[in-house]
């Protein structure tokens, strides 16, 4: 089974992420990138698919130069090669542009599965998989918690907000996953310098047979319009329990119109 | 916080995250609990071992990681700062492999240096006595030739890992001749009369063990024998140069850590008013507290980067573990200072790393040794 895993370099979680003053992108430059954290888990899924069943892992990454750097954290974990889409006409790109770009770079890899995390850090749009799917006219299982692979077939539980459902699709098909569904390794020495021979594939709009007005900034359905920074934390309100501190809480839900 | 640093390759850089994660999400959040229990983390050094942190320094032809010392000491130094006994316990299995690695023949690096650099084993290094600390050469600690084994008598003393490791170096005499009257034996943990007693009832890095060794007519295979007879204190000596290394790169990394603390905390803590971190009394002892820490970074670096180079380097690792630590020290204390009252209670981990550093003055030759072997290469006569 061969698999491609689809990895986003995001600005360091713990990093104050800032969108650019000019054209309101997420800034990457200033801040230091890693993997976003889900991908962890779809590098370590499709890794473990591998080791139980055969067959090659490959890590797509559409970014700016720098985020070579997650490719090589996903190689070292144990992919085999890489495929670094790279293209200053990518800047900028939405959802929709991002899932076009991908799909007409995953033209170009032999896969039975693709997998992704089920949302990225940064903008967290959380759409990226069903449109990849889409557009690959590929069945999409997401929200994957448990992940069974058959012979020509898929099988994943469907975390949901009351338990999980059992969805089984032939290959190839696109699996996005939650944090539920494993423990991702850490990379080992031997993993980093091995990461170093392995195979890095640069492709630019070109090589993939991307139309370049329908990806960036000019290419996007959807544009930034406006930001602000998030208002400072509101002290918090305490209500006293004098026996009638359910009805209090009740009253206070009600009236910010979360019951 | 991550430290920003200079390193010579992208391996490099990639090995410095690994290991920053590691003692993040490993380490630190373990620490007070295996520190309040006194029990040995077999656990993770098997998963440091796994990521191939136990032979970073050594040729990769015996498994090793061929890391230049520049980079395997601020590997030690980021997981200090998560766990400093962890990182100790790294430093002295280093110091474990190195007499076999420097000093043994082909046919004993073959056979031992695979699985000693592999990552499962962990290894120890007796060379203290009761009685002969500072002064090692005077240990009483015997082997004597018989057939084709040597037998070991005595007690060695502090020894780290004793009881946990799997092979021990002991350094033992084996004529009284004052200059090549001792050898160095490897040991298998197995070796019946080889007995770990009880550990030490310790101040701080209660979790990395601290044993005595008794010898009680052990056998050692005559083949077990590390150089030639009597090389052992030459071995003992050169073998510590590297482990002095390890030590300042360890107390720079509790430094750190210390540091990191205390200014998180300076910049949230208010009192009359304003945040702590913004009266002057506060923010100098921090200034003061950051220049050491950067001081000792470089300092045990340009050390490291000398013994990279092939150059001698006794007398600079000297200075290194001597201000490495007296710094640390420094930092430590000055960081409960800016907690208060707070730093002084197990609440917040800076009473831990006032503790943790304050035997790395003592262990690897004490500071005063330090200053005597910085002090009699100043006074030899250069000709
Ligand atoms: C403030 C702000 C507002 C935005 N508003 C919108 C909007 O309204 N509509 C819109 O369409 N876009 C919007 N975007 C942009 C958009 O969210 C992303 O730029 C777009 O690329 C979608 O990525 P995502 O990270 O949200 O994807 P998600 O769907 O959250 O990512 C899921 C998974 O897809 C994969 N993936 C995502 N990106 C990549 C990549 N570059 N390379 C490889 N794998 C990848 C990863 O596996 C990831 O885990 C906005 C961005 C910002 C900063
Ligand atoms: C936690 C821990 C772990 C250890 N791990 C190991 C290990 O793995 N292997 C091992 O072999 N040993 C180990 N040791 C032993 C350690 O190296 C010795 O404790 C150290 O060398 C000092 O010896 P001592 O304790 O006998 O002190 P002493 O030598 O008795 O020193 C007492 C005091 O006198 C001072 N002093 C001694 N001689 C002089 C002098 N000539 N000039 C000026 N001052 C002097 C010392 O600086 C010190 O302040 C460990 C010790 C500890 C506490």
């Amino acid at each position: 089974m061969n698999i491609v895993v689809c990895v986003k370099q995001v600005p360091d979680t713990w990093a104050e992420k800032k969108l650019s003053a000019t054209d309101k992108t997420v800034d990457r430059e200033s801040v230091d990138g890693v993997m976003n954290e889900l991908d962890e888990y779809a590098v370590e899924e499709a890794l473990r698919i591998k080791e139980a069943s055969g067959g090659e892992v490959t890590v797509l990454t559409m970014g700016p130069d720098k985020s070579v750097e997650t490719i090589r954290k996903a190689l070292s974990m144990g992919a085999d090669k890489a495929v670094h889409l790279v293209d200053a006409g990518l800047h900028g790109s939405d959802a929709l542009a991002t899932s076009y770009a991908l799909a007409k770079a995953l033209g170009t890899i032999e896969h039975d599965l693709v997998i992704l995390g089920v949302e990225s850090t940064d903008a967290r749009m959380s759409v990226v998989p069903a449109m990849l799917a889409e557009r690959l006219g590929a069945a999409q299982l997401t929200f994957a918690r448990k992940v069974e692979v058959g012979d020509g077939t898929v099988k994943i539980e469907r975390l949901t907000d009351t338990g999980y459902d059992v969805v089984e699709a032939p290959t190839p098909a696109v699996i996005s996953v939650v944090e539920k569904i494993n423990e991702p390794r850490y990379p080992s020495f031997k993993g980093i310098m091995a990461a170093k021979k392995k195979p890095l594939t640069t492709l630019t709009l070109a090589d993939a047979g991307i139309e370049a007005d329908k990806v960036g900034l000019g290419g996007s359905a959807t544009t930034v319009a406006d930001v602000a920074a998030r208002p400072p934390k509101q002290a918090g309100q305490i209500v006293k329990d004098e026996g009638d501190g359910g009805t209090k809480l009740a009253e206070f839900l009600a009236s910010q119109k979360f019951v | 916080m991550a430290v920003d640093r200079e390193l010579p390759t992208d391996e490099a850089k990639a090995l410095l995250d690994l290991a920053h994660d590691l003692a993040v999400n490993e380490l630190a959040p373990k620490a007070a609990a295996y520190e309040e229990r006194g029990e040995f983390p077999r656990d993770v050094f098997r998963l440091v071992g796994e990521a191939g942190l136990l032979g970073l320094a050594y040729d990769e032809e015996y498994g090793g990681g061929g890391q230049p010392y520049e980079v395997y000491l601020q590997v030690l130094e980021e997981l200090a700062a998560g766990w400093a006994a962890v990182a100790l316990g790294i430093s002295v299995h280093t110091l474990s492999c190195y007499p076999v690695a420097a000093f043994g023949t082909d046919e004993q690096k073959a056979r031992w240096l695979p699985d000693m650099l592999g990552g499962s084993l962990v290894g120890a290094y007796c060379l203290s006595e009761a009685h002969a600390g500072s002064d090692a050469g005077s240990l009483s600690a015997r082997a004597v030739r018989d057939g084709d084994a040597y037998v070991l008598t005595g007690t060695k003393a502090w020894v780290t890992h004793g009881g946990v490791a799997d092979y021990y170096n002991v350094f033992c005499r084996t004529s009284d001749d004052a200059k090549r009257g001792i050898s160095l034996l490897l040991a298998d943990a197995s070796t019946p009369g080889l007995v770990p007693q009880p550990p030490e009832k310790k101040m701080a890095l209660r979790s990395s063990p601290t044993a005595q060794i008794v010898l009680d007519g052990a056998r050692v295979d005559a083949d077990r024998l590390i150089g030639a007879e009597g090389e052992g204190l030459r071995i003992a000596l050169s073998a510590l140069d590297g482990g002095r290394l390890g030590i300042s790169a360890v107390a720079t990394g509790v430094a750190q850590a210390a540091l990191d603390a205390a200014t998180a905390y300076a910049r949230e803590r208010k009192q009359f008013g304003r945040r702590i971190a913004d009266f002057q009394g506060v923010s100098f002892l921090l200034a003061d507290m950051a220049t050491a820490v950067e001081a000792s970074r470089a300092l045990y670096l340009s050390a490291a980067r000398r013994r990279d180079a092939g150059k001698p380097y006794g007398p600079q690792a000297s200075m290194a573990k001597l201000y490495c630590t007296d710094a640390a020290m420094r930092v430590t204390t000055d960081a409960v200072q800016v907690f208060g009252g707070y730093g002084y209670t197990t609440e917040f981990p800076v009473e831990r790393y006032m503790r943790e550093v304050k035997v790395m003055q003592i262990f690897e030759g004490t500071n005063q040794i330090q200053r005597m072997v910085i002090g009699r290469h100043l006074a030899a006569d250069p000709s």
